[in-house]
Parts: C-alpha cells; sequence; structure tokens
C-alpha cells in the first residue's frame, strides 16, 4: 500500500452528559481515518457511537481532545467556520432520512451545492440529476420529498450528500431503512467513491454484512474503542 | 458565486403557508392604512384649523405692551422700601410714526404683506340690544390683500365699506344677535365714550364662532375719532410671512427693529395649539400601536414557522448554512410579509383617503380635511418594514441558536 494521508484524525476525544446524571459517554477515543478509506463503527445501543458521530462532524462542539480534518485542528473553530468546512467537506447521511419536506427531492440534492456556490445553478442542477441516477431515483426528482417512501427518501439523503464531492462521507445507519437489495447498492456506490474518487467514509452500522465489507471496523463498548481493525475476508484483523 | 439559496427556501416556506401570509400581511395593511389615514387627516384638520385662524389673525402682530406703572424711586435714603401698587400706566396704546414702522418692515425679506390696524373696543347697539366686542379700524383693500376677506364675505362689499365713512362690515354673530340686516344701522359706543350711528354695508362669517360675534370692519378714520385720537394713531401692525411655521424666527428680530412687542400667531394660539398637538400625538400614538399590533402578527407566523421548522433548521445547519443564513432565511420571510402589506396599505389608504374627500361633513369644516400627505406615506412605509423587520429578527436569532444535535437525537 502507498502513503497513506489521514483526512480525520480523533486526538483523546472525551465526552459528558450531564443529564440526569454525569457520565463519560465517549472516553479517550483516537484514530484516524485514512483517504480512500471506507471505515465502519460498530457497537451495542447506547455505546456512543452516533455521539461520536455528531461530534467528528463538527455539529457537536463540546468535547475533549482534539479532532484534525485534512490536517487542521478544527476543536476550537467557531460555529460558522465550522460550517464552511461541514458544507465543503463533509456530507452526512442521517441515522432517519431528514429531508426538507416541502422541496423536491432534486432541490433537496442542490441545496448544499446552491450553498456551497461553487457551479452554476444548470451545472449543480445536472449533478443532483446525476447523483439521483446513481441512486436509481432519477424519475423521483421532482416530486416533493413528503410523497417519498422512507428507503426511497433516505437514498436521496446520500445523493445530497454526495453533491459537493466532500472529502469524506459520514452516515448514521445510511443503509438502516433500506431492504437488502438497495443495501447492497448503496454499499457499492459508496465502495465505489472510496475507490474512483478517495473519498472517506465513515458509518455506523448495525449491519454485520456491511461491516465486514468494509475496510476497517472499530467496535465501540461503552463510549471505547474496544477494537480497530482492518477487514480481510470478513474477518477483523487487529 | 452567491445563489439566492437563503431567497428561494423563505419563498417556499411562504407559499406552502399562503393563508397564514396573507393575513399577516393583511394585518400589516390595515395598519399601514390606519397609520396614514389618521394622520393625514390630522394634518388636514391643522391645515384647515390654520386656514380659519388666518383669516382674522396675521402671522405677526406688532403692538404696544401695556405698561406696568414702576415706583418713582427703588428706595429712599434710609434704605426703607417705598410700598407702591403697580398697576397698568395709563398710557396710549399708540404706535409712534406708524407709516414709517410699515415702510421698513415691508422691505423685510420673508415679508409678503404688511398692515395697519386700529383696535377699538365698542358696544354695538340697535335699540335695547347690545354687544360687546372689537371693532378694527382698517384700511380695508389693504387687510383684504392679507386675509382674504372678501372669500368668508357673506353679504355687502368691500368697496362699500371703502366708499362709505360710517360704513361697518359686521360678523354674522353680532347681526344675529342685534337682529340687524344689511343696510341696516346699528350705534357703537367706543371705550373713550364717543357714540356713532353706523351703516351696515357687509357680513362675513370666518367660522370662528368667536369671531363671528365680536368682530366687525370699519375705516380707520372711524376708528381715530372713536378713539378721540390723531390720524396718525395705530394700535397694531400686522404683518405676513413667507412660512407661517416659522413665524417665531423673526419674533426678536422684528421687536429690535420697530422697538415695540411682536407676537406669532402660535404664541397668541397656544392653547388650541396645544390642543391640537395632543391631538396630533395622539393619533401617532394610536396609529404606530396598530402597526406593532400587526408586527405581532408577523411574529407570531414566523414564530409559528421556526417551531415547525426546526427540523429543516438542524438540516440546513448540519449541511453547513451558518447562523447568519438562518436569521436571513426567517428575516426574509417577515420582510416579505411586511412589503406585501405596505404595498397594500399604501392602495388601501389612498382609495380611503380618495373616498373620505369626498364626504361632507358640514359645520366649520365642509369636506373631510384629508389629502394625500407624502410625509405620512414615507414614514408608514419605514415604520412598517422596520416593524416587520423587528418581528422577523427576534424569532430568528432564536432560530440560529438551535443546536441540530439536539434535533437529531429526537
Ligand atoms: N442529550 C443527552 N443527554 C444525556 N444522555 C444522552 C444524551 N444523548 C444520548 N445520551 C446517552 O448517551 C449514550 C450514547 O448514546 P448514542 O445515541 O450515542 O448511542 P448509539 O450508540 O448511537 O445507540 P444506537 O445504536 O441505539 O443508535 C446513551 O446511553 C444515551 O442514553
Ligand atoms: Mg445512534
Amino acid at each position: 500500500m502507498n502513503e497513506k494521508k489521514a483526512i480525520l484524525q480523533a486526538r483523546q476525544i472525551g465526552k459528558y452528559f450531564h443529564d440526569p446524571v454525569t457520565f463519560k459517554v465517549l472516553d479517550n477515543i483516537s484514530f484516524e481515518a485514512y483517504q480512500g478509506e471506507f471505515l465502519t463503527i460498530v457497537g451495542k445501543s447506547g455505546c456512543g457511537k452516533s455521539t461520536l458521530l455528531y461530534v467528528l462532524s463538527t455539529m457537536d462542539t463540546d468535547f475533549e481532545g482534539e479532532l484534525w480534518i485534512d490536517g487542521q485542528n478544527i476543536s476550537r473553530w467557531s460555529q460558522d467556520k465550522l460550517a464552511l468546512i461541514r458544507n465543503e467537506k463533509i456530507g452526512f447521511v442521517f441515522q432517519f432520512h431528514y429531508l426538507l419536506q416541502e422541496f423536491s427531492c432534486l432541490k433537496n440534492v442542490m441545496l448544499p451545492a446552491m450553498k456551497l456556490g461553487k457551479y452554476s445553478l444548470e451545472e449543480i442542477e445536472h449533478k443532483a440529476y446525476e447523483k439521483l441516477d446513481l441512486l436509481g431515483l432519477k424519475d423521483q426528482a421532482l416530486k416533493p420529498a413528503s410523497k417519498l417512501s422512507g428507503g426511497q427518501q433516505q437514498r436521496v439523503a446520500i445523493a445530497r450528500a454526495l453533491i459537493n464531492d466532500p472529502l469524506i462521507i459520514m452516515g448514521d445507519e445510511p443503509t438502516g431503512n433500506l431492504d437488502s437489495r438497495n443495501s447492497k447498492l448503496v454499499f457499492d456506490i459508496l465502495r465505489d467513491l472510496t475507490r474512483t474518487y478517495h473519498q472517506t467514509i465513515i458509518a455506523v452500522t448495525h449491519d454485520n454484512d456491511f461491516a465486514k465489507n468494509s475496510d476497517r471496523t472499530i467496535e465501540m463498548e461503552d463510549g471505547k474503542i474496544i477494537h480497530d481493525g482492518f477487514v480481510r475476508n470478513g474477518n477483523i484483523i487487529v | 458565486m452567491r445563489l439566492p439559496v437563503n431567497a428561494e427556501i423563505a419563498f417556499t416556506h411562504l407559499i406552502t403557508r399562503k393563508k397564514q401570509t396573507l393575513v399577516a400581511a393583511m394585518g400589516v395593511m390595515i395598519g399601514i392604512t390606519v397609520f396614514i389615514f389618521l394622520n393625514s387627516l390630522m394634518r388636514g384638520f391643522d391645515r384647515s384649523a390654520n386656514d380659519s385662524i388666518f383669516r382674522t389673525m396675521p402671522h405677526i402682530r406688532i403692538y404696544k405692551e401695556d405698561e406696568i406703572s414702576k415706583p418713582l424711586q427703588e428706595k429712599n435714603e434710609k434704605q426703607e422700601y417705598v410700598i407702591v401698587n403697580p398697576k397698568i400706566a395709563n398710557t396710549t396704546k399708540n404706535l409712534i410714526n406708524p407709516e414709517q414702522l410699515i415702510r421698513i418692515l415691508k422691505k423685510q425679506p420673508d415679508v409678503v404683506a404688511v398692515a395697519p390696524d386700529v383696535a377699538v373696543s365698542v358696544f354695538y347697539n340697535n335699540g335695547e340690544s347690545q354687544v360687546n366686542g372689537i371693532a378694527s379700524g382698517v384700511n380695508i383693500m389693504e387687510q383684504n390683500k392679507m386675509f382674504n376677506i372678501e372669500s368668508f364675505l357673506l353679504d355687502g362689499s368691500l368697496r362699500e365699506l371703502e366708499a362709505t365713512q360710517n360704513g361697518i362690515i359686521l360678523g354674522v354673530g353680532i347681526a344675529e344677535k342685534l337682529n340687524v340686516r344689511l343696510n341696516d344701522n346699528i350705534t357703537i359706543t367706543s371705550s373713550k365714550g364717543k357714540r356713532k350711528v353706523m351703516k351696515i354695508v357687509g357680513l362675513f362669517k370666518s367660522n370662528n364662532a368667536t369671531i363671528d360675534k365680536s368682530k366687525s370692519y370699519i375705516n380707520v378714520a372711524m376708528a381715530q375719532q372713536l378713539m378721540n385720537e390723531r390720524p396718525t394713531y395705530v394700535t397694531d401692525i400686522f404683518v405676513n410671512v413667507k412660512d407661517p411655521e416659522k413665524a417665531a424666527e423673526y419674533i426678536s428680530s422684528f421687536q429690535q427693529m420697530t422697538g415695540y412687542s411682536a407676537e406669532d400667531w402660535k404664541k397668541a394660539n397656544e392653547q388650541i395649539l396645544a390642543a391640537f398637538r395632543i391631538r396630533a400625538i395622539m393619533s401617532f400614538a394610536i396609529s404606530v400601536s396598530i402597526l406593532m399590533v400587526a408586527g405581532f402578527g408577523i411574529y407570531n407566523i414566523l414564530n409559528m414557522i421556526i417551531m415547525e421548522k426546526l427540523n429543516d433548521i438542524a438540516i440546513l445547519k448540519a449541511m453547513g448554512f451558518p447562523g447568519m443564513d438562518v436569521v436571513r432565511i426567517f428575516v426574509m420571510q417577515a420582510v416579505i410579509i411586511g412589503v406585501m402589506g405596505v404595498t397594500l396599505g399604501l392602495m388601501l389608504s389612498t382609495t380611503v383617503i380618495t373616498l373620505m374627500q369626498k364626504v361632507y361633513v358640514g359645520g366649520d369644516i365642509g369636506y373631510f380635511p384629508v389629502q394625500y400627505e407624502s410625509r405620512y406615506y414615507i414614514s408608514g412605509i419605514v415604520f412598517g418594514l422596520a416593524i416587520s423587520f423587528a418581528a422577523g429578527y427576534i424569532p430568528a436569532r432564536k432560530a440560529a441558536d438551535v443546536d441540530p444535535v439536539s434535533i437529531f437525537r429526537k
């Protein structure tokens, strides 16, 4: 393997919740995610996976330790600067769909690119159609988001996460609402992105097959990393 | 490249809530209409009141102030106080050399008309009936230039007064009380005890009841005779300037120039004008309150949209929209509602003013004295938009503070 570039680094990340009692939800989390890597995070329900992902996504700034993204320590950055980073470098797929219900699927996909303002409206529209096509939703483009099924909405959300060609795509159970066929489709798309465009995927999942087929899996328990290993032939190697 | 993404989101929010948007805009419309109409009407009332004031009162009056008698010696040599009883000194109200004063005043910039006046307090008699009042000794043609007396002359003519040495033009109130008509004779008695038989050559109605019940016009020479005075005797000089609102500014210079007291019309009508001012302040306060209520309407609908859209706000922030964009999105909605409301309000108030101008009220007023006052149109627009902005900004700030993580966890 050639020289790996760390796109995201977590350094001794810790986090507390105080309600109803103070407890440490993340405890000394350290790892690096490399360019073009397909990383999955697994663990029992309530072990802190979503919490960790919110920290990594820069949306949650209330944590200890350091978070580096694309070579910059963004741990103390202002909300506005973080928003720019998210817009440009990070794409999200949430645990539940989360589209803007009053907008068409196409508009939903276009919004982050319109915010970024790097391309003209026509180019953005063209790209949005491409992404929707990739996820098998081209014919649904002009429907309002509220008229789509849960699985369709989730795929639109994935298309939206891809629109700005982000360095990192994060997903909290990105295939949680999908049947096995679509699950496979999404997995293949994400894998393709890591291979062709060297984008990094960090996905929380409960789906064992999904984890097994990824490049590397981090296992959590009670806010700690208990296992971090590369996947070879479906087995995690330390 | 900045794409109008915030505007697109704002419009979408409003378009999916057409009815509520329209109701909020209507609130603003009504607020703006009341604001423009009420304030324009008050200004119209003031204008018509001023018109009626200026029928009988000049912008500035120059006269000799009563003098209070002074003790001859302040203290005697033993440093004892001398007790005196101060009272109005028995001097005449004569202005010395009025011709020259008038000439000087006429030369002043901004002065548009100057006229002398001899005020005589008199009793008007017809048989048993008696009314007291003031007869103004005037050069009627000159005063007509100043007050346009002809415009409120009911009967008779000004020329007739000029031609008739013992002619008199009576206020209708006096004529009614004395039960006399044009060409009848009445007797007038001056404070100096002089009696004259006068011929009624005209009747006027100034629409100011007090004036109509006490004032009359007679020739200057007659007034001087009634006062037992020489032909140079003049009690007041009336001055009109270009802008009556600025009359007070000339007072001190006129006083210095003439050596007599000068009083502007506002000072002379202090009480009425104070009442007007209170009325204007009240209607301003009421109309601004109504605009504020309209503002609450906007505030309400925005608060509601924001509550419904917490999810959208969280998604937008997750996608990288900074707090300021969220503020913009919602303030834009408030301002769009505001602009709609203000536009409708301008149209409605113009319609209402146009219709009300055709309504006859009668009395001293005649037609509804309301005009299209550009100043209230402008301040209506400014207030309306400012209130809409504030009504949007307050909830929008809250929206910008939404923590996306806490929304996503629900
Ligand atoms: N806002 C909060 N205040 C207090 N405790 C919280 C809060 N959010 C989450 N927790 C707790 O923190 C722990 C970790 O939650 P988290 O959502 O990260 O779990 P998870 O691993 O994503 O679980 P799942 O697989 O069910 O999604 C849980 O015990 C949860 O109850
Ligand atoms: Mg979770």
